[in-house]
């Protein structure tokens, strides 16, 4: 590779790359992010390379491994190119029928396709397909056309140029005054508009000053700062680069999860590809500016996520938050003045250098501007990651892109915000996403996760379980965050177990209110959200589990009880034989019994009782009857007469 | 434990205490958990005070002082994996190997964690296991699962 030296070189050399690539020449893409690889993308993409050169198309067929394309319920994904005809759940068996038919006889193969629901028309272009046809991609749209190993993928979507604009036609405080009018605000979850970040950063005294990437995405439930940074982490490294310029910094950290190994894989490469084209390091495009990015891997701690306590792993230590009297953009890493900001936030950048402020405020609502990317998961028929602008009323994702419920069952609530946020009932459904609309219903938009529950999902343990984590998770510096969420956490565990006694709820308050007081950072702050937004809509739940002992949803297990309607029961053993403790009392024309003094309550004889029996049935609140007499117990079948 | 091995990766972060995270990161994917004299040895060339390096060592989750298992077993706890169901896929587990997160057994065959979210939310309830992943896992698959390893 050579060094670019300045813009026109750049540019030149994105001329070079696309006068070698024919538009019109089959390209076979393959989603090769991490929900793909673990539903057998890699061997798939081993049976399409060995396919290829059996039948000799090398030099006439093109293979692009990408990150993620976001519909990781229909992994792996192939995208076949110009005419980007689609096919989900791949095996490697397919690979030899899709060449033949589609690359050589230009044939689509019909049982590959995606099948509407609504429908029943089978989809042949990825466009048309709904998931993909209401959403509006503009940061994680790049990630299927760009092969995240190769710097040349991203150049041909015109990469790197809003870097050289920035560095050849605008003044650090040009861009500064153009990020500001976007109005970009933080997509890790405060909301904190970035450019207010760089300016406090960019005026604050010293000569020596950080960028850094937040790709600590330690949310349950959310992954679109894994997916982007796998999948495409020229477009972060190009933006953090024009951060750095902006704020005035010579040197950058990437603090990424170590759980994410193909995101530090990733991030690597094209650090090292970025160095050797001369877009980073010394003396950028012959500008003159000089920027170096350095990669730390976390070690697994959640609060490392927390601005002061990022920092404070980055120098090598216990990450523990420390007050923000003065904010981390002033007094930062080092005790310099650090701009944190999150991976998705960085890969705005580029665009609104690009295509300017005011196209970047045409979309969103008043006060949140741009699109934003969500994780849809939990009990939804189209898991994956969804971008969106900003303004989406909640309903439209879930039930327009993400398909809604599966199983016939009813909607209960989604959990935005991770950990530190709510979850909204059905009838918040119409609220628009955006920072202060999810704010003021109780919830907040934190990085994106977006966790559909259904009617089997009980509140009370919702709000335990994130309790749970962050008890788990909390670095244990201040006693509110520390003693009062242990305590929290007892009471919560308590009453899914049965055990909750009047005054519970009261008692939970108080704690709640003073976590939200006293608690040194965000995570202690933001501790007690679950339970106050579950408690808000979903009262009831709490109730008939401290008054009655029962769990409406069918869910705390001390609570159920599995039991065997005898009328319904065919004798068919197949729950008893799928029993992992052997709790099923059964036997050949004899209707099955489950002995509840070994039942663990796991579930699997209601998960694999045949459906048109339906005999295995939860019960909650009421005591399980007895067990039918032996002699009523043989049953006759008709066959047998 | 081989003392020329954890020399060069601490030559590799050029002996500074700012990299200590990372050194005991890569000392800790060469032995699968970190000794005593590990810890004595970094402590004494970056010359950081023992309790500091053993902070360290306790504060992160990816770090671990007793020897690990054969197989280490990931069961991820995320949201959407527990909404899908994860606890009881932990509950077989735990009874089906005998031992609890965090331990490890006595044959040093597997040793258990729980995971906070692997970012394969599409496929949960997911564990992993020796870095492979098992998506959409049920409790009465797990029996079978496990039997694979030896």
């Amino acid at each position: 590779m050579a060094r670019i030296n300045s813009p026109f070189e750049l540019e030149e050399l994105r001329k070079q790359i696309l006068s070698v690539r024919d538009p019109n020449k089959p390209c076979i893409t393959l989603c090769a992010g991490s929900a793909c690889n673990a539903s057998g993308s890699r061997e798939v993409a081993r049976s399409l390379e060995e396919e290829i050169q059996k039948q000799g198309l090398s030099s006439t067929v093109d293979i692009r491994q990408t990150g993620c394309h976001g519909y990781c319920e229909r992994g792996p994904i192939i995208v076949v190119g110009p005419e980007k005809i689609c096919y989900f759940q791949i095996k490697p068996e397919d690979i030899a029928e899709i060449i033949t038919e589609t690359i050589v006889n230009k044939k689509v193969v019909d049982r590959l396709l995606y099948v509407d629901p609504a429908t029943n028309e089978k989809i042949v272009h990825e466009h048309d397909i709904p998931f993909y046809k209401n959403q509006e991609r503009i940061v994680f749209g790049a990630n299927s056309s760009v092969d995240p190993k190769s710097i040349d993928d991203y150049l041909a979507i015109g990469g790197y140029s809003a870097l050289a604009k920035a560095l050849s036609q605008m003044t650090p405080d040009g861009v500064l005054q153009e990020v500001k009018k976007a109005n970009l605000r933080g997509r890790g979850g405060g909301g904190f508009p970035a450019g207010v970040k760089w300016e406090g950063s960019r005026n604050a005294p010293g000569d020596i000053k950080y960028v850094i990437v937040n790709a600590d995405e330690g949310d349950p439930g959310a992954y679109m700062d894994r997916s982007l940074l796998e999948g495409n982490p020229h477009a972060v490294l190009e933006g953090l680069a024009i951060g750095a310029y902006t704020v005035g910094c010579s040197e950058g950290y990437i603090y990424v999860r170590q759980e994410y190994p193909l995101a530090v894989e990733n991030i690597f490469t094209a650090i090292r590809q970025a160095e050797e084209y001369g877009l980073l390091g010394e003396n950028i495009l012959g500008t003159g500016f000089s920027f170096k990015v350095i990669v730390h891997q976390g070690a697994g701690a959640f609060v490392c996520g927390e601005s002061t306590a990022l920092m404070t792993a980055l120098e090598g230590r216990a990450g523990e938050p420390r007050p923000k009297y003065i904010r981390s953009n002033v007094v930062g890493l080092w005790g310099r003045p650090s701009v944190l900001n999150n991976v998705e936030t960085w890969a705005n950048v580029p665009l609104i250098i690009n295509k300017g402020a005011d196209w970047f405020t045409s979309i969103g609502t008043e006060t949140s501007k741009g699109t934003k990317i969500f994780s849809l998961v939990g009990k939804i028929t189209n898991t994956g990651l969804v971008e969106v602008p900003m303004g989406t009323p909640i309903k439209d994702i879930i039930y327009t892109i993400g398909g809604g419920i599966p199983g016939g069952k009813k909607f209960k609530a989604v959990q935005t915000g991770g950990p530190s946020g709510g979850c909204l009932p059905e009838s918040l459904l119409d609220l628009p996403v955006g920072f202060d609309e999810l704010t003021k219903a109780g919830s907040m938009m934190g990085s994106g996760g977006m966790i559909v529950m259904d009617e089997d999902t009980c509140m009370v343990d919702v709000a335990r379980y994130f309790l749970d984590f962050l008890t788990d998770e909390s670095c244990g510096k201040c006693v509110p965050c520390r003693e009062g969420m242990r305590q929290m956490l007892k009471i919560l565990t308590n009453i899914t177990q049965g055990k909750g006694r009047e005054g519970d709820i009261e008692l939970l308050e108080e704690l709640a209110e003073t976590a939200i007081e006293g608690a040194l950072c965000a995570l202690g702050k933001s501790s007690p959200n679950p339970f106050l937004s579950t408690l808000k809509y979903f009262r009831d739940e709490y109730e008939a589990h401290v008054k009655e002992k029962r769990c409406p949803a069918l869910s705390c297990k001390e609570l159920i009880s599995f039991y065997i309607e005898p009328e319904k029961c065919k004798a068919c053993m197949t729950c008893a034989r799928k029993c992992p403790s052997d709790a099923i009392i059964s036997g050949k024309n004899l209707i099955h019994i489950v002995d509840q003094e070994k039942c663990t309550k796991c579930g699997t004889c209601f998960d694999v009782c045949p459906p048109r029996f339906r005999a295995v049935t939860k019960i909650s609140g009421v005591p399980v009857p007895p067990p039918i007499p032996e002699e009523a117990r043989t049953i006759v079948r008709e066959k047998q007469k | 434990m081989n003392n020329e091995k954890i020399d060069q990766i601490i030559d590799k972060h050029h002996s500074e205490a700012s990299s200590l995270i990372q050194i005991l990161l890569e000392i800790q994917s060469e032995y699968h958990w970190l000794p005593k004299e590990a810890l004595e040895r970094v402590a004494e060339r970056l010359q950081v005070p023992m309790t500091r390096v053993q902070h360290i060592a306790t504060f992160y989750k990816a770090f671990s002082l007793v020897p690990k298992g054969r197989h280490e077993i990931h069961i991820c706890m995320g949201t959407a994996c527990h909404v899908r169901g994860a606890s009881r896929v932990l509950d077989t587990v735990e009874e089906l190997t005998g031992i609890k997160p965090g331990e490890t057994d006595l044959d040093l065959k597997f040793s258990l964690q729980t995971v906070n979210c692997l970012g394969c939310c599409a496929l949960g309830p997911v564990l992993e296991i020796d870095g492979k992943t098992h998506g959409k896992v049920s409790p009465a698959q797990m029996a079978e699962v496990l039997k694979n390893y030896e």
